[in-house]
This record gives C-alpha cells, sequence and structure tokens, in this order.
C-alpha cells in the first residue's frame, strides 16, 4: 500500500545544509498499522508529512495504492498531535463533513455518512457542538472522524494523542484499536511512546537522530486485543527500548 | 445598570453647573430645555430626517471602505507584490485625517454627498485594511494544511477557510471602522454638507446660538454610535467569533 524508497531530505538553514532524513525506507501493507518511533529530531514527522505531500523529498521515492505522491491527495487522511487543526466556526458534524463538500458531494448525504464516522468515534451525541465546547479527545476523535470521512485508504497519524493526560490517551490507543479493526485503513503513526508503538502496532520503524534513519523493523506479533499488563507486552516492550537506547549510545 | 448609573451622575454634575449661574443660560441650557428641544426635534421628524441623512452618508463611506479593505487586505496577504506596492501607500496615507481631505474633496466635487462620503470612506478604509491582511496572515497554518489534504484549493480554501479563520480580526476591523466612521460623518457634515445631517445641524446651530439644539443633536450621536457599537456590533460578534469560541467574553 504504501513503499518509502531511499527517501531523503535536506534543506538549508543559515548555518549550512541539514539532513533531515537520511535514505528511510519502509513500507506498510495494506491494513497494516505501522508505527514511527523515535526520539525528537529523528526525522519522523518530517517523514510523515512527506507521506501526506506537504512537502516533497530532495531523493527516493515515496508511492501510494502504486502511484508516487506529489503533492496532497484524497487518498490519505491526516491527523495532526494539536487540537487547533479543527475548524473552531464548524460543529463537529460541520468537521467531518468538509472533505465531502470539497468532494462536491450533496448537503443530506455528505451528513449522513459525517454521522456515521462521528458515530464510529462514539461522538454522534456532539454533532451540533462547536469544537471549543469539546474535551481534548473529543477533538482529537473529531480528528480521526474528519480524516476517515472521505474514505482514503491511508490514515496518517502524527502523535495525535501525546497532549492527552494518561488515562485518555489509554481510552484513546483502545478506541483507535477499535476503529482500524472496524475500517481496516492502512496506518502509519508517529509516536515517540515505546508503550503505545506496541499497543497500536503491526510493525514498528525504530528511527534514529541527526540525520533521520531507519535503525530497525520490528515486528509485534502479540493477539489483539492486547494487555498493556501482559509479560509478552512488557518483553516486546523491553527489547523495543534495547533498540532505541542501543542507537543512542552508538550516536 | 452600571452604565445607566454613570450617564446619572453625568447628567447631574451638568445641570448643578446650567443652575450655578457662572454661565451664561443661553450657552449652558438646563437639560429640561435640553431634552424639550430634543422632543421637539424627534417628533416632528427633523432630528429623525438629519440622522437618516447622516446614517446613509456613513454607511455608504463604511460599505466603500469594507468593499476596498477587504480586497485590498486579503491581496496583500495573498500576494507578496500586492503587499510591496500597498504598503507603503497605507503607511503613508494612514496618519492623514481624513478631514484634512474635505477642503479637497469639496474642491473636486463640491458641496455635498460626495464629498462627505469620500471622507467617511478615507476614515473607515485603513482599519479594514489592516486588519484584514493582518488576520488573513494570522490563519492557523494547521486549518489551511488539513483543508488541503481534504482537498480544498483556490476559491473553496478562501471562502471556507481563510475568511473564517480571519473573521475575528475583520470583525474587529468593521468596529473600528465604523467608530472612525462615525467621528468623520460629523465634522465632514460641518464641513461639505449643504443641508441636513446631525453634523450640520450643530454647525448651522452655531450661528443662532442655539445651544440646545447642539447639545440634542449630539445625545442623538453619541446615542446612535452607543447603539451601533454594542447592539449591531456586539450581536455580531456573538454570532460569529464569540460561538466559534475563537475570542473569549471575560467572565465578571
Amino acid at each position: 500500500m504504501i513503499q518509502v524508497s531511499e527517501v531523503s531530505l535536506e534543506y538549508d538553514t543559515p548555518h549550512g545544509k541539514v539532513l533531515a532524513v537520511d535514505k528511510a525506507s519502509f513500507s506498510a501493507a495494506e491494513s497494516e498499522f505501522v508505527c514511527l518511533v523515535g526520539p525528537s529530531g529523528c526525522g519522523k514527522t518530517t517523514l510523515l508529512n512527506m507521506i501526506a505531500g506537504f512537502f516533497a523529498p530532495t531523493a527516493g521515492e515515496i508511492r501510494v495504492a502504486g502511484r508516487a505522491v506529489s503533492g496532497q491527495g484524497l487518498d490519505r487522511g491526516i491527523v495532526f498531535q494539536d487540537f487547533a487543526q479543527l475548524f473552531p466556526w464548524r460543529t463537529a458534524l460541520g468537521n467531518v463533513a468538509f472533505g465531502l463538500e470539497m468532494k462536491g458531494m450533496a448537503k443530506a448525504e455528505r451528513e449522513k455518512i459525517a454521522l456515521e464516522q462521528l458515530r464510529l468515534v462514539k461522538l454522534e451525541k456532539f454533532a451540533g457542538a462547536h469544537p471549543h465546547h469539546l474535551s481534548g479527545g473529543m477533538q482529537q476523535r473529531v480528528a480521526i472522524a474528519r480524516a476517515l470521512a472521505y474514505n482514503p485508504g491511508v490514515l496518517l497519524m502524527d502523535e495525535p494523542f501525546a497532549a492527552l493526560d494518561a488515562l485518555t490517551r489509554e481510552e484513546m490507543q483502545r478506541l483507535l484499536a477499535e476503529v482500524w479493526r472496524a475500517t481496516r485503513k492502512t496506518i502509519v503513526y508517529v509516536t515517540h511512546n515505546v508503550a503505545e508503538a506496541v499497543y497500536l502496532a503491526d510493525r514498528v520503524v525504530v528511527m534514529t537522530p541527526h540525520p533521520g534513519r531507519v535503525r530497525a523493523i520490528l515486528k509485534v506479533g502479540l493477539p489483539r486485543p492486547r494487555d498493556p499488563l501482559s509479560v509478552e507486552f512488557l518483553e516486546q516492550q523491553k527489547s523495543l527500548i534495547a533498540h532505541l537506547t542501543r542507537q543512542e549510545e552508538e550516536t | 445598570m452600571k452604565s445607566v448609573l454613570s450617564v446619572g451622575i453625568f447628567l447631574a454634575l451638568y445641570e448643578a453647573v446650567a443652575r450655578s449661574g457662572w454661565f451664561a443660560p443661553a450657552l449652558v441650557p438646563q437639560l429640561s430645555i435640553v431634552f424639550s428641544t430634543l422632543w421637539t426635534s424627534l417628533s416632528d421628524g427633523t432630528m429623525g430626517r438629519h440622522a437618516l441623512n447622516t446614517l446613509f452618508r456613513v454607511f455608504s463611506g463604511l460599505a466603500l471602505a469594507a468593499a476596498t479593505g477587504l480586497v485590498l487586505g486579503f491581496l496583500m496577504a495573498r500576494y507578496r507584490a500586492a503587499e510591496r506596492f500597498f504598503l507603503p501607500l497605507v503607511s503613508a496615507l494612514m496618519p492623514i485625517p481624513s478631514l484634512a481631505w474635505a477642503p479637497v474633496f469639496i474642491l473636486w466635487f463640491g458641496l455635498g454627498n460626495t464629498a462627505t462620503i469620500l471622507v467617511v470612506f478615507y476614515a473607515a478604509t485603513f482599519p479594514m485594511v489592516i486588519n484584514t491582511w493582518t488576520g488573513a496572515r494570522a490563519v492557523n497554518p494547521l486549518w489551511l494544511r488539513a483543508a488541503g489534504a481534504m482537498g480544498a484549493n483556490g476559491g473553496a480554501m478562501f471562502w471556507k477557510v481563510v475568511v473564517p479563520g480571519a473573521s475575528p480580526f475583520i470583525i474587529t476591523g468593521l468596529r473600528l471602522a465604523f467608530q472612525r466612521a462615525w467621528i468623520a460623518v460629523v465634522g465632514a457634515e460641518m464641513l461639505a454638507a449643504s443641508a441636513f445631517g446631525l453634523g450640520w445641524v450643530i454647525f448651522d446651530a452655531k450661528e443662532f446660538l442655539n445651544a440646545d439644539v447642539m447639545l440634542a443633536s449630539l445625545a442623538v450621536i453619541g446615542a446612535i454610535g452607543f447603539v451601533f457599537e454594542r447592539l449591531v456590533f456586539g450581536s455580531l460578534e456573538r454570532a460569529t467569533v464569540l460561538r466559534w469560541g475563537m475570542v473569549r467574553s471575560v467572565k465578571a
């Protein structure tokens, strides 16, 4: 579904060229959940933004569903970390319906679909609420529904739950796992939270900073739904942390 | 309630000065006289006609200013060339008091509505330009990214994201523009209006030492300005940016 091949990004700063991403390669199969994990500065968000088409790599190629990515497209939905991503002047329903509106779908039809999407994230009761009346977790759920509404094959998520409190975050992770099982989207999910990656991912792409490189790709073979307190879960977590710390010693 | 109290105290102080005998009663008339003049002019329709003339001028000028300000402001925010061209012009023209143009406009267009409306237009345009320009640049880039990812471009991006995103600034711009327009129209009418208009009434009353007429007109000017500021722009704000949580109301 997604092929990232030898992708590099170099940009100019007043202090010279900086290599943000260096020959990163990974892939995501249809309906696969892939997490990009690494410390700040490892280029994971930059890589996600390039898959989203916000800017182009300076070298290498990104393909989604066989087609080379150039610019933004309706085949990819995106959810950011910042709650402010929602349009404050639109209700939850109006936000979710935005993409369908851009497609030119009639009002009644797009609102019907938008309501279904809100039901998927358990927010159908808040369809008429403006974002500032919703909690952070609810706003992120609206953002997920909005990114899914126009039915893209791929969902790109940039630390969507990082700004939430720990309890809400766990609840959101469970909900996302459900949504993913129900919709069978291909998801690329950026996080620096190891437990989150082990809970959600089929495979974890471990990245190292300065320059951003793919260090390892690990398979999480645990059955779902996963129990974060099980011995197997903690072992997976330990091995992922080992990969992350080992690279720190080397740099 | 508190605003009624502060107005009441102010009026009582005025009445005390008027009754003190320090000034000629023709120059500082008692409130009863001002109110009866106000009542007469309101009931026989003359004050209403003056006010309508003034309102027509102010809203013609304001409408022109809003249209110009919105177009220029958005162009300047979107295109570097427009910004480079218009910003120095705005900076150079903005500090000139709009009333200073009144004699020039009178020379070009004669006494009457055209010159008055142009003065109003001049006064109201700059807050609209500056606020629209700033508002469009202050639109959260995340909204643009999210909208772009959902297929918005060109017209849809402008009307459905940039305009509502800039609306707190635009509404404030309208408010400032109305204030400046309302101040400018009274001055412009004194100089450029040939008959009718609240400013013209005051200026005309000076010739006949009619202090009561002047004060009655001032009260009407203040009242109309207050109503528009509080009711019209206040409710516009409550219906939009306040309801959307894009600006906050202060809790008591």
